[in-house]
């Protein structure tokens, strides 16, 4: 922690900062990001990092080896207070650098696939329509998040690593408790309820070999002295668990949010249903589900744009002004479901929301699936479907990072 | 016109399935999920989709040049 500083740094930005829209970065990031591309803000510690709002900046830095993600050196910073969480440091695959990094990838590649993920898709759309008739038949007001929103990606999570669904509302609680924490002690003891979990039913796979799903197939893959030890197999475990189904539940709730404050961009994408995956990803771009598209320190001085990135300095690479670099993106903060037209560069495929580099998001095929299918499903099942309180009612998230909504009323 | 070659490198690939994404007729994944480029000569109709590929790359596995390339 550099100390030292602290006193000066007490002029500086301080971040995170909420919202006022469910859609649109704080109004003070958008002040920052008329600014420049690179940002010193202060943390809640007093700390000084760097904030990158500039498109080819994070790129470049998020692509850089010389930027490390290795959340357990002691320069790493806590973005948050719950991320001083020892239960954070480290965290799987997204809290390490290469070697480590690219072995435990690449374990999980193949499940994780294009064409893994399209040959889930059948599944997930039944499931979609399952829970639209359940709420068609339980009637308005019905609370999105709960009966829409979290169960798809909560299911498929779950199927997908053979954790029992039948154990969701526990673990949907504890990712909650762990990501929504105001302190590191809280994060923590919600951590280690999850760890204990996951530790139970990785012993109940080492004694039942040949059960469905990743967790099932590393348990068997577990060798102490090897690529895998059984530690190595729980902060996999507790990293998919709740990287698989907190966000896209968020980004599905307020991706619904979103397309009905915009009837003219529903209407576009339920006229042409080809539309779908480009407005998935303006979605992604637009709504920046975690705000930050990766959090790094550097290991030697760096130089970027006239600044140069001290060895041991954080950097934090703000997804949702990235994504709305003017230089990148036309109309910014606007939401254009035909901006990812025509096959140029500039389109709106290039956001950051899933990161970029060697880190970037490795569910994010498995998330935009799941979008595509819980819009889709949701508005031609629902076609009256609208909010139930007045946008400015809905309770938001707040002190963090990770956007979202605790409940979505909504009715038709 | 000079002919576009592209090729993919799947010790960097991480994967992201990015490049199958933009342009299927070129890329595929195999059975582990790593980058295979199915036709390393470029059709000049889908030489834009192949560089917008290449800059999607997270991994920064994918190669563009005027000629094949070995391994």
């Amino acid at each position: 922690m550099n100390a030292p500083t602290t006193t000066a740094n007490e002029d500086l930005f301080a971040y995170p900062q909420d919202r006022a829209c469910p859609w649109q970065p704080s109004p003070g990031y958008q002040d920052l990001g008329r600014q420049g591309p690179l940002h010193r803000v202060r943390l809640w510690d007093g700390r000084w990092i760097w904030m990158v709002t500039g498109h080819s900046q994070a790129r470049r830095l998020l692509a850089d080896p010389r930027m490390s993600a290795d959340r357990s050196r002691d320069d790493f910073p806590a973005v948050l207070p719950r991320l001083d969480a020892p239960i954070f440091k480290p965290i799987a695959i997204i809290g390490f650098d290469p070697p480590v990094h690219d072995v435990h990838r690449r374990l999980l590649a193949p499940d994780f696939s294009l064409k893994q993920v399209r040959a889930m898709r059948p599944r997930v759309e039944d499931l979609a329509r399952r829970l639209v008739a359940d709420m068609l038949q339980a009637g308005p007001p019905v609370d999105l998040v709960e009966a829409y929103a979290l169960p798809i990606p909560s299911m498929v999570i779950s199927e997908l690593l053979g954790v029992p669904y039948d154990d969701h509302e526990f673990f949907e609680a504890k990712t909650v408790g762990l990501l929504q924490a105001k302190s590191a002690e809280d994060a923590e003891r919600a951590g280690r309820e999850l760890w204990d979990y996951l530790d139970g039913l990785i012993t109940r796979k080492e004694r039942e070999p040949g059960g469905a799903g990743v967790l099932s197939r590393l348990a068997g893959e577990v060798d102490e002295d090897g690529d895998l030890t059984r530690e190595d197999l729980l902060r996999i475990a507790l990293a998919l668990l709740i990287g698989g189904h907190d966000t896209t539940s968020q980004m599905i709730a307020l991706g619904v949010v979103t397309l009905l404050e915009h009837p003219g961009q529903l209407a576009a994408l339920r006229a042409d249903p080809d539309v779908l995956p480009a407005a998935v990803d303006e979605l992604l771009r637009l709504v920046s589900i975690t705000d930050v598209s990766g959090v790094r320190v550097a290991t030697e001085d760096i130089e970027i744009d006239g600044e140069v990135i001290r060895a041991g300095e954080g950097v934090l690479v703000s997804s949702s002004m990235t994504n709305r670099d003017p230089g990148v993106f036309p109309r910014p903060y606007e939401f254009d479901v035909h901006r990812t037209r025509g096959g140029n560069a500039a389109s709106g495929r290039q956001h950051l929301t899933f990161g970029f580099g060697i880190h970037q998001c490795l569910g994010q095929n498995l998330a935009r699936m799941e979008l595509e299918v819980a819009f889709s499903v949701l508005f031609e099942g629902i076609p009256g479907l609208r909010l139930g309180v007045p946008l400015e009612a809905l309770p938001s998230r707040s002190g963090g990072t990770m956007q979202g909504v605790h409940t979505l009323p909504v009715e038709w | 016109m000079t002919a576009v070659w592209v090729s993919a490198d799947q010790e960097r690939c991480i994967s992201g399935g990015r490049c199958m994404a933009a342009t299927s007729e070129v890329f595929d994944q195999d059975e582990e999920g790593l980058v295979v480029v199915l036709t390393p000569q470029v059709a000049p109709e889908l030489e834009d989709r192949v560089r917008k590929a290449a800059y999607l790359c997270p991994s920064r596995a994918i190669r563009i040049g005027d000629g094949p390339t070995q391994g």
